[in-house]
């Protein structure tokens, strides 16, 4: 049977790239985003629902569970950013970043071992942000939200261990998606300027990183957070 | 649905210690301890135990419970303890979500 994977937000950027990847190495993909996803292929299925629903989540994975009896990989990919002076950002956009961003990784992470646990194996990739290590102006709430994601890849590294899942993070530098559409491009060009390596990130980039942390091979891996571009 | 609660406990009891090779010969009935001073799990066991039995429950009624909840945390007397305790808040709760 092949390996089953889950990604979160797959309607587009890098989890749409992810899941036809994916695919391409004949994996089975399960996606979910609020939106329908263009992909069409047998070995694809999506769930269209808001991922902060708690009850729809865990009638997916319910869903996911009958129809498959296992998971053997989640990537947390969905995520909100948020761009602006604290001073002008507003409770609302507080909210919805630290509810996507942070209690949906949570409560993704939390129904996949639950299944995982059962094959005493399972492979769950976080995305965390090098903002987070910058500490970049203007991105209080993002940067902040991607900390508490560290925290958790950290904690749930911990608590799973037991059961042979391991939890591990990657922290893209910009890459060019909707994510950084509405960002100045003095403020993409300044943050190419603090990494090692100066350039955007590209897809593959991620893939390698993603690619190394689920190998079989990477049993002893976790807990870690990779950063791309050297930061 | 006592009855059959309670056969869901011991099925799960009986998976869950065998899968983490844990002692399997207790005799278990209502008043077989689980999580308590000489509970047969352990912390790690009793993760997988309620895992486990919650996964069976939803499967055989069709619904989505959760067994621990902030509810079942903050009761007084932990409905962990033993078998019969256990059986009393799944009636409860499972009776609760299918009205």
């Amino acid at each position: 049977m092949s390996k089953i994977i889950l990604i979160t937000g797959t309607s587009k950027g890098i989890g749409h790239y992810l899941a036809n990847y994916y695919l391409s190495r004949n994996f089975t993909v399960l996606g979910c985003s609020r939106n329908n996803c263009s992909i069409t292929n047998d070995k694809y299925a999506h769930f269209k629902l808001d991922i902060n629903n708690e009850n729809n989540v865990i009638e997916m994975f319910g869903k996911i569970r009958t129809t498959y009896g296992k998971l053997d990989i989640l990537i947390n990919n969905a995520g909100i950013a948020s761009m602006n002076h604290s001073l002008l950002t507003t409770m609302q956009t507080v909210n919805q970043v630290l509810s996507t961003n942070v209690s949906a990784n949570f409560l993704f992470t939390r129904e996949s071992a639950k299944l995982m646990q059962k094959a005493n194996f399972g492979r769950i990739i976080n995305f965390t942000t090098v903002a987070t290590p910058l500490n970049l102006e203007g991105e209080s709430i993002y940067a902040s939200s991607k900390a508490a994601v560290n925290s958790l890849t950290k904690i749930f590294s911990k608590e799973l261990s037991n059961f042979s899942i391991t939890v591990n993070s990657i922290g893209p530098t910009p890459i060019k998606t909707d994510l950084i559409k509405s960002v100045p491009k003095s403020k993409i060009d300044d943050l190419i300027q603090k990494q090692a390596i100066k350039r955007f990130g590209t897809f593959e980039d991620i893939v390698n990183v993603i690619n190394f942390f689920i190998s079989s091979k990477s049993d002893f891996i976790t807990g870690q957070t990779i950063y791309l571009g050297g930061i | 649905m006592k009855r059959n609660i309670e056969k869901m406990i011991y099925a799960t009891l009986d998976e869950v210690l065998n899968d983490l090779n844990l002692d399997n010969t207790v005799e278990k009935n209502l008043d077989t301890e689980l999580y308590s001073g000489s509970g047969v799990l352990d912390s790690l066991a009793l993760v997988s135990f309620l895992v486990n039995l919650e996964q069976k429950i939803n499967d055989e009624n069709s619904i989505n419970i959760t067994i621990a909840s902030d509810r079942a945390m903050s009761m007084k007397h932990s409905p962990f303890n033993t078998v019969k305790s256990l059986v009393i808040y799944l009636e409860k709760v499972i009776s609760e979500t299918k009205n």
